[in-house]
């Protein structure tokens, strides 16, 4: 199962003759990902690396059958990629440009609102369901195929989740990197809804950031709505008030926003929050319980390897 | 980015928003020239504002009212060069280098107004209160049903019927409504056309003789956008800023100064804020906040590398890097080019993870320089403040 891609998920790459773009096609479809063409205008009725480059993103998906995209496209261009990928109607839609205008997503937030498409990011590393499809620029040997849902404000800390899991032989059903920026397309929400209803994810661990208050609105859904364990981490427990911390989106303003009010959310909601971001894997697996088998096999040290 | 109250002013100004006669000043001079010339052209009585980036300036008395020329003269002379302190400065405080000089208004009522990006709705919005003067989150806070929060459809913008609600809200008189609309419709207009992230007027006024004025301006804009915005990057002040916070601007870097003693450089965001986090509870303080971005270059991390060290309380350095776009190795030969360059003494605590990590790992074995590495963020995270304090065993070393 796993949430969103699979195998038979076919992926278009918006901006894939670029250096990026290049990088992480060949690297998506090493993975096994049906990449199976790019969209780049002006340069339509080419190939690169073998795919077939279209002009426009709807020629492209009647042409290859695409469902989903993901865009390389600089940051003046990505919003218009963006509501030009909505605009074909493609299921779904990542972006992992960073840096793109506030005013250009207020402006592509619209324009998704009655269209079909399901946007994830800006400014995110996108999504993977580990021996099935990695669509982004997630290190794929990191991952291993399981049951556990990960979603995560961050890239490289999502990175960090997965791979204290897999280094205890924890693997993953699907991991998804919903962005950094203030306005984003897939939320919390959305993601743990879906793991909810999936069948093959046992538990969730949900990576938060400072600012805004999506994880507020997370623990209230958790609370409501969740029937698996949710474990959780909020990074930024050190930041300065008032100061952008890299993410556009991760400011604490007016004393809201803080990672204190964060994790006091989610632990009201029935949450494990791992204070320190090395404990993520050690409070997931508390909150799963190791098998029995495994005990007798596997010891765990404090620094959060799995020795034999 | 921030920008100055009387940069803010002219921005207004230049779209129809009322703001009060005025001008900036740098020197007692030009800050009495200013004064003669709005009281010779009937002003009452006139204005001083320090220019910082910061609220609060008027409590920390950085704003004050003169009736004559020689009375701003002395005021400008004390104000100059001075450090005002105040609840958004931190104890250390700003230097006053330019100010503001402007005719004084006979307030009647005042108001507040802002506009920003609501980042759950996905759209602009306008805030209105009839609790001018006082912080909005405090407002909030204390009396939310106080704010008014008009939603702003992005492709209709703001229509009449909306600001003449916002209007009624702040229970304008009816002569005042058709120009307050006019005031709210120029006000969305600078906001849009400059891609800002806060416009704030607070307060907003009304005069004794039914006029509107923005009586103090806060323009944010988004970092995002200034790429279309060659003129307003200009605004830029780089006195109000960190100089090594400069520094790093000018190579695309992320950082910002604190104040402990472990320096640290990580790739993205997300994980160097949880890198900082982790030096707190392995019981040391981070020394700043360090994203070299996805995409750096050799070169890039050198720069960061030596910008980092050029702060005076770093003790030990913890470099995290989860490689993903950016790859280990190419961490690690920028990394080793900085140690060359800067030959620094201090310990450095590398704990890598992701893309090429082995031939990252290979590249700082065979540079001869001393590094200690880490497989675990936790381990790091404990090296490094061991080495900051001075008690990392030498047999730690390799």
């Amino acid at each position: 199962m796993a949430i969103l891609v699979d195998k038979n998920t076919r992926v278009l790459v918006q901006g894939l003759t670029g250096r990026e773009g290049t990088f992480h096609a060949k690297a998506s479809a090493a993975y096994g990902t049906q990449i199976v063409g790019g969209v780049t205008p002006g340069k339509g009725g080419t190939t690169h690396e073998g795919w077939p480059i279209f002009n426009t993103v709807r020629e492209a998906a009647e042409v290859t059958g695409a469902n989903a995209t993901v865009i390389f496209v600089p940051p003046p261009f990505a919003a218009d990629a963006i509501m030009e990928a909505a605009d074909a109607e493609l299921d779904l839609i990542v972006c992992i440009t960073e840096g793109i205008p506030t005013l250009d997503m207020v402006k592509a937030w619209e324009f998704l609102q009655d269209r079909r498409s399901r946007l994830i990011g800006p400014n995110c590393p996108g999504i993977i369901s580990p021996g099935k499809c990695k669509i982004g620029i997630m290190p794929a040997s990191i991952h291993k195929e399981g049951n556990v849902g990960i979603v995560s404000r961050s890239g490289t800390l999502t990175y960090e989740a997965v791979h204290q899991l897999t280094q205890r032989g924890i693997g993953q059903s699907t991991a998804i990197g919903i962005g950094g920026d203030p306005i984003i397309g897939t939320t919390f929400v959305d993601a743990l809804d879906l793991f909810n209803r999936d069948p093959e994810t046992e538990a969730v661990i949900i990576i938060g950031e400072i600012g805004g208050n999506a994880e507020e609105t997370a623990a209230e859904f958790v609370k409501g709505h969740m029937k698996k364990p949710v474990v959780g981490f909020i990074a930024g427990q050190t930041a300065p008030p008032g100061r952008r911390m890299g993410h556009a989106g991760a400011i604490i303003s007016g004393g809201r926003g803080t990672a204190a009010e964060k994790i006091k959310a989610l632990e009201s909601a029935g949450i494990r929050v791992a204070k320190s971001p090395a404990a993520i894997g050690e409070t997931l697996a508390a909150a799963l319980g190791t098998p029995p088998e495994r005990r007798f096999l596997q010891t765990t040290n404090d620094q959060g390897q799995t020795t034999a | 980015m921030k920008i100055h109250e009387y940069q803010g002013k002219a921005i207004l100004k230049k779209y129809g928003v009322t703001v009060p006669r005025g001008a900036m000043a740098d020197s007692r001079d030009e800050a009495e020239a200013v004064a003669r010339e709005l009281l010779n052209s009937g002003a009452n009585g006139v204005v001083v504002k320090a220019q910082i980036h910061a609220g609060g300036r008027g409590k920390g008395g950085g704003v004050k009212i003169a009736k004559s020329v020689s009375e701003v003269g002395e005021l400008a002379a004390r104000m100059l060069g001075m450090r005002l302190v105040t609840h958004q400065t931190g104890p250390e405080g700003r230097i006053v280098r330019r100010l503001l000089i402007e005719e004084t208004l006979p307030i009647e009522k005042e108001l507040y107004l802002g506009i920003l990006v609501d980042r759950a709705e996905g759209k602009p919005v306008f805030m209105a209160s009839a609790a001018g003067g006082m912080e909005i989150e405090q407002v909030a806070a204390e009396n939310p049903e106080a704010i008014l929060k008009q939603y702003i459809d992005p492709g209709m913008g703001l229509e009449a019927f909306q600001a003449r609600k916002i209007a009624f809200k702040l229970r304008l008189k009816p002569h005042q409504i058709s120009p307050a609309v006019q005031f709210l419709s120029n006000l969305y207009k600078a906001f849009l056309d400059t891609d800002a992230s806060l416009v704030e007027i607070n307060p907003f006024i009304t005069t004794s003789d039914g006029r509107l004025f923005a009586l103090d301006a806060k323009v944010n804009f988004d970092d995002n956008a200034l790429f279309r915005h060659p003129d307003l990057r200009e605004l830029r002040d780089i006195t109000e800023e960190d100089p090594l916070e400069v520094e790093a601007s000018k190579y695309s870097l992320n950082y910002i100064k604190l104040d402990g003693n472990v320096g640290c450089m990580v790739n993205g965001a997300g994980l160097a804020m949880a890198t900082m986090d982790i030096i707190k509870y392995a019981g040391g303080m981070p020394a700043n906040f360090l994203d070299v971005g996805g995409g750096a270059s050799s070169e890039q991390v050198a720069h960061a590398f030596e910008i980092l060290l050029s702060d005076r309380n770093v003790k030990a350095v913890l470099i995290n890097i989860f490689g993903g776009i950016l790859r280990v190795d190419t961490l690690a030969t920028g990394v080793v080019e900085a140690a060359r360059k800067t030959q620094i003494k201090l310990p450095v605590v590398l704990r890598l993870e992701g893309t090429n990590v082995d031939e990252g790992k290979k590249i700082l074995m065979n540079s001869g320089l001393n590094f200690v590495v880490s497989d675990t963020m936790k381990d790091a995270a404990d090296k490094v403040v061991a080495a900051a304090r001075g008690t990392l065993g030498v047999t730690e070393w390799r």
